[in-house]
């Protein structure tokens, strides 16, 4: 034991003859302590620090890419959106041109068609009155004639058809 | 050694005694307890800075964050206080506050021996930091160093005066520096003793001293951290004023 120590109630902190054990001793432990740290510990932190500050700038300009390129998609989608609407309504008026003139073509078609048919009908019919025309003058004749010789009239066929011809003419 | 053998008999520096690990007399290099316990520290700081941040991950652990926080907190002292250029001696202020700190935590622990307790330890920490500094003042700064004396912004013929008081003051710096933390200390460490003492004499009431030493716990916590962010920080201030001796 030290002899100043177990004297009495004084401070250990001034025994004289335990500071050259103190001081080595924490000559010895600061090395070390200095060496584990700038050569060990510091480097190694300060290279996880370095890390983890390019991962995170990294990351953050990874993200602000990926926001860019969709921002990039975003207005490709809309672009395509309107070019796609653009060809649709080409298309729909392309495809009503076509029916339209389709439709003029059979509406003149049958126009003609029908004018045709009224033109024949037409035809027909003035023919079909001509010839009931004639019938009725033949007929009329026929029964004026007969009339005339049934009453002993003797009447030159001549001036009977004249007469029946003027009556119908009247009587139309 | 510290037996109490019935009544009053407190023997609240005992705790401070350095002794011979393995018996026989205290030499310069035979092992003692303060021998233990700087190397507990040295294997504590380790443990922290060295194991704490082995994996080197990018998220890091429970361990990993607490070594980057010190990392990062002395860093930014010696960034704020000392200035930029002053982020080289980094790992030298760096071991002094991992050796500070985990000296005044570990002693914290009961029976153990509190190394920055002894004025030896801190006197050749606060001479080495106050040589050191000087001589790196001179060697950057030249006779200009010697312009943290003459206070330029002082009436010329106040400056003497104060010029004796600043070389005063620069001088009384390592004494404060070594004195206030071993002070520190050692009062706390010794008033929880007395408290101790108190507990087993006091019979029906010990409680009362019981509560006292815990709350005096909670406090001498408090003081191992301040007292080892003070000292870190002052040697910062210190070598402010070595690399910017300009007032």
């Amino acid at each position: 034991m030290a002899d100043a120590a177990t004297s009495g109630p004084g401070m250990p902190q001034l025994d004289l003859t335990t500071f050259s054990n103190q001081i080595f001793w924490l000559v010895v432990t600061m090395v070390v302590l200095y060496f584990i740290m700038s050569r060990v510990a510091l480097p190694r932190i300060a290279a996880v620090l370095a890390d983890r500050r390019g991962t995170i700038t990294s990351d953050i300009a990874a993200a602000e890419d990926f926001k860019l390129k969709a921002q990039e998609a975003e207005v490709a989608y809309n672009q395509a959106l309107a070019d796609a609407r653009t060809e649709a309504n080409r298309i729909v008026d392309a495809a009503k041109a076509e029916m339209q003139a389709e439709l003029d073509v059979q509406l003149a078609k049958a126009d003609a068609e029908i004018a045709a048919r009224s033109a024949e009908s037409e035809r027909r019919i003035t023919e079909i009155r001509d010839n009931a025309m004639a019938m009725v003058s033949d007929v009329s004749n026929d029964v004026t004639k007969e009339i005339l010789s049934a009453f002993d009239v003797k009447a030159d066929a001549r001036s009977v058809t004249a007469a029946v011809s003027a009556r119908l003419k009247g009587g139309a | 050694m510290a037996d109490e053998n019935g009544g009053l008999s407190i023997r609240p520096m005992d705790q401070f005694e350095v002794k011979a690990l393995f018996g026989g007399d205290v030499s310069w290099y035979t092992p003692t307890n303060v021998t233990l316990w700087m190397a507990l520290t040295v294997l504590a700081a380790t443990a922290l800075m060295v194991l704490g941040a082995r994996k080197r991950a990018i998220i890091p652990s429970r361990g990993q964050s607490a070594a980057e926080m010190a990392y990062g907190f002395i860093y930014k002292m010696v960034e704020d206080v000392a200035g930029h250029d002053a982020v080289r001696f980094f790992p030298h202020i760096f071991t002094l506050f991992m050796f500070v700190l985990f000296a005044n935590l570990l002693g914290l622990i009961p029976f153990a021996f509190t190394t920055t307790s002894h004025i030896a330890v801190t006197a050749v920490l606060a001479l080495t930091v106050f040589l050191s500094v000087t001589a790196l003042g001179f060697i950057l700064n030249g006779t200009k160093f010697l312009g943290l004396f003459w206070v330029s912004s002082a009436p010329l013929a106040l400056r003497p005066v104060l010029a004796l008081i600043e070389l005063i003051s620069y001088f009384a710096r390592p004494i404060s520096h070594s004195i206030r933390l071993a002070g520190a200390m050692m009062a706390g460490h010794a008033v929880a003793k007395v408290f101790a003492g108190f507990a087993s004499a006091l019979g029906a009431i010990f409680f009362v001293p019981v509560l006292a030493v815990t709350a005096l716990y909670a406090l001498e916590l408090l003081v191992a951290v301040i007292q080892a962010y003070v000292f870190t920080i002052l040697t910062c201030v210190y070598l402010r004023d070595a690399l910017h001796p300009s007032h």
